[in-house]
């Protein structure tokens, strides 16, 4: 009996009881669905993050204060006083990785605008800041080195603060605004960039020169952080590097001593989200296999019950001259059938589903082909494997006694 | 009776069952021969053996000893997959109840024997159960479900599934069984026509009213052949003419 033959007779046996056949690929179809939409929808989540991350910056490399001890005692990285901006200026001249450099001091105030205020953050860095952490001036201007030589009380907003701040309409640009005591003029708007991975609003910021946050706000002449740009992403390593021995140079750390200070990349980061939302992936996709597994189990159910209902039917066919295995052969087929065009319905509604829900979510759209394949072969082989008992108990069927059945 | 057109041949066909830990002796030694174009009756009362004989004519069971040649074939020793063969090319079933498969067109259920046959081509199968078909009188219901038919329809299209592959022997099993007087009648002059042209055929009944139509009777009892005859075979078209109107539908 050749295979077309025996995919005929199957496929006409399903066809004669269109609802048992439905529902019993209902399983397969939800537990399918399932493991897809959930694997694309992870694909989905670690995309996004990947993308929130790449916005952060630039081949962006951060340096920020390490754990210090002190004759033993751990100082606690909050205290540490080790990045200067002499730092900085070491990175910008030796560093032949780096392209930007910038120092990070940030800190926090009442913005005031007449009868408005609001709580916001104050970033200072150099002119070069802004293009590190890929923001974009939607309108006025950069400061510039001369404003940082001159602690000039110059600054950008975020379009969170501009909302805040201002009447609709109003344009802050030359507006004198006050954080803290110390008022400046609003020289430039940032574009907005949304939140990012974390939930935080990223357009909730002021980004001054790093002098004039040093020195006129918080009256300190270290610095909370570094950031750098690579030349590309490739020259990441090598950059960070040059940074860690340039660093460890300038502090003074003898060999084999602790660093005073702790390089990430944008690369460490991303693995670091990755391997989070890799794990969230993993335990849903266990929860959508056990469905898998469950619809499985249904198969099976139908299809003794059917081998059952057909006993008569099996008996007629022995006795026509269709031998054992053109009876286990049939009902395997029919197994495998159902399971494979529940499997393909199932990867389609999986498909829809995920698509749905990541617009929801707005979650890029991403669709894992490896896990479709392991999908549809994992139908068949689970076709095969419910539908093998069954089948079995149908080819050991006693013709003399199936055709007396009722 | 020459051994050439000899179709069945059982001699001294013994079957016994073990039931817990007592034997039955369902038959006792039974020795016959049918020979080609003959249309014989087994007939026997419940419990006489005929439809153990009937299951090992039909290579569905087989003898505990004694010999069966079919066709000049012996089916002692032979496995489930070569007597499966000789079901599919030498046999055709008929049942009591039918057994056409539900939802299926009366021509696929035809087809059916010859799907099992891997010689007959997609094409050849659909004109063989068509003509077989057209034999049994069902040229215009081909595309019927079993449902849309009459129980005599029905069995019709079981008799064309009997006939499709070519047998050498159609067996029927009380195959007149489920059906009323008239449409049995109806039935009986099918199977004399087939037998006119030239089909051997074993009827297996217990009804003697209807073993009148075939030529010959073996009457089984006990697990014996109690009497074999030749008898002089009444038309069953003439007894339909003879019925009374009334009984029409």
């Amino acid at each position: 009996m050749d295979i077309l033959n025996l995919i005929r007779i199957s496929a006409k046996a399903l066809m004669r009881n269109k609802t048992r056949t439905a529902l019993s690929m209902l399983g397969i179809v939800i537990g399918i669905a399932a493991v897809i939409a959930v694997v694309n929808l992870g694909e989905g989540l670690k995309q996004s993050t990947a993308n929130q991350l790449s916005d952060m910056g630039t081949n962006l490399i951060m340096v920020m204060r390490a754990n210090q001890r002190r004759g033993g005692v751990s100082m606690g990285s909050s205290n540490v006083q080790s990045l200067k901006v002499h730092d900085c200026e070491l990175i910008a001249k030796n560093a032949k990785n780096v392209t930007l450099v910038s120092p990070v001091v940030n800190s926090g105030g009442q913005l005031v605008n007449g009868s408005k205020n609001w709580s916001g953050t104050v970033y200072g860095g150099s002119p070069d800041y802004l293009e590190i952490r890929k923001y974009e001036i939607a309108t006025g201007v950069n400061f510039t080195d001369d404003d940082v030589k001159k602690y000039a009380k110059v600054g950008l907003i975020g379009q969170t603060i501009v909302e805040n701040l201002f009447d609709d309409g109003e344009d802050p640009i030359g507006k004198i605004i006050r954080v803290g005591n110390m008022p400046f003029k609003v020289i430039g708007t940032l574009k907005e960039k949304g939140q990012n991975s974390m939930g935080m609003d990223q357009d909730d910021l002021v980004v001054m020169p790093y002098s004039t946050v040093q020195k006129r706000m918080l009256g300190q002449d270290f610095i909370q952080q570094i950031v750098c740009s690579a030349a590309s992403e490739n020259v990441a390593e090598a950059a960070v590097e040059e940074i860690e021995s340039i660093l460890r140079a300038s502090h003074k750390i003898p060999e084999g001593g602790d660093d005073d200070f702790e390089v990430r990349t944008q690369q460490e980061m991303l693995e670091m989200m990755s391997s989070m939302t890799g794990m969230i992936t993993t335990v849903l996709v266990a929860i959508a296999l056990i469905s898998l597994l469950v619809g499985c189990i249904g198969i099976m159910n139908i299809m003794y019950v059917t081998v059952t209902e057909r006993t008569k039917e099996i008996g007629l066919r022995m006795s026509i001259g269709a031998k054992n295995s053109a009876i286990l052969m049939q009902f395997l087929t029919e197994s495998i059938i159902l399971s494979l065009i529940g499997g393909v319905i199932g990867l389609l509604l999986g498909l829809l589903l995920s698509y749905v829900v990541s617009l929801f979510m707005s979650l890029p759209y991403v669709v894992n082909v490896m896990w479709m394949v392991i999908a549809f072969v994992s139908c068949a082989v689970l076709g095969l494997i419910s539908g093998f008992f069954p089948a079995l108990k149908a080819s050991r069927t006693d013709p003399i006694n199936a055709l007396r059945y009722e | 009776m020459s051994a050439q057109n000899s179709i069945i041949k059982v001699e001294n066909l013994k079957r016994t069952f073990v039931v817990g830990s007592e034997e039955v002796h369902a038959l006792k030694g039974v020795s016959f021969e049918i020979c080609q174009g003959e249309f014989v009756s087994i007939m026997g009362s419940s419990g006489s053996g005929k439809s153990t004989l009937l299951n090992i004519l039909g290579c569905l069971d087989q003898p505990t000893s004694g010999e069966y040649l079919i066709d000049g074939i012996s089916v002692r020793e032979r496995t489930k997959n070569e007597l499966s063969d000789i079901r599919n090319r030498k046999i055709g079933f008929v049942f009591q109840s039918y057994n056409l498969l539900p939802r299926t067109s009366a021509l696929e259920n035809v087809e059916l024997p010859l799907v099992y046959n891997p010689d007959v081509s997609h094409r050849e199968r659909r004109e063989k159960a068509q003509h077989a078909l057209e034999l049994v009188g069902l040229k215009d219901r081909m595309e019927h479900m079993p449902n849309q038919l009459s129980g005599g329809q029905q069995q019709r299209v079981a008799i064309a599934r009997a006939l499709v592959n070519d047998p050498v022997i159609v067996l029927a099993d009380e195959a007149t069984g489920n059906l009323d007087t008239r449409t049995s009648y109806e039935i009986m002059s099918l199977f004399q026509n087939l037998h006119e042209q030239g089909k051997t055929i074993a009827f297996v009944t217990h009804e003697s009213d209807i073993a009148v139509f075939t030529s010959r009777t073996i009457f089984l009892r006990d697990g014996h052949i109690l009497r074999d005859e030749s008898v002089a075979t009444k038309s069953a078209a003439e007894a339909l003419a003879a019925l009374p109107k009334e009984n029409d539908y």
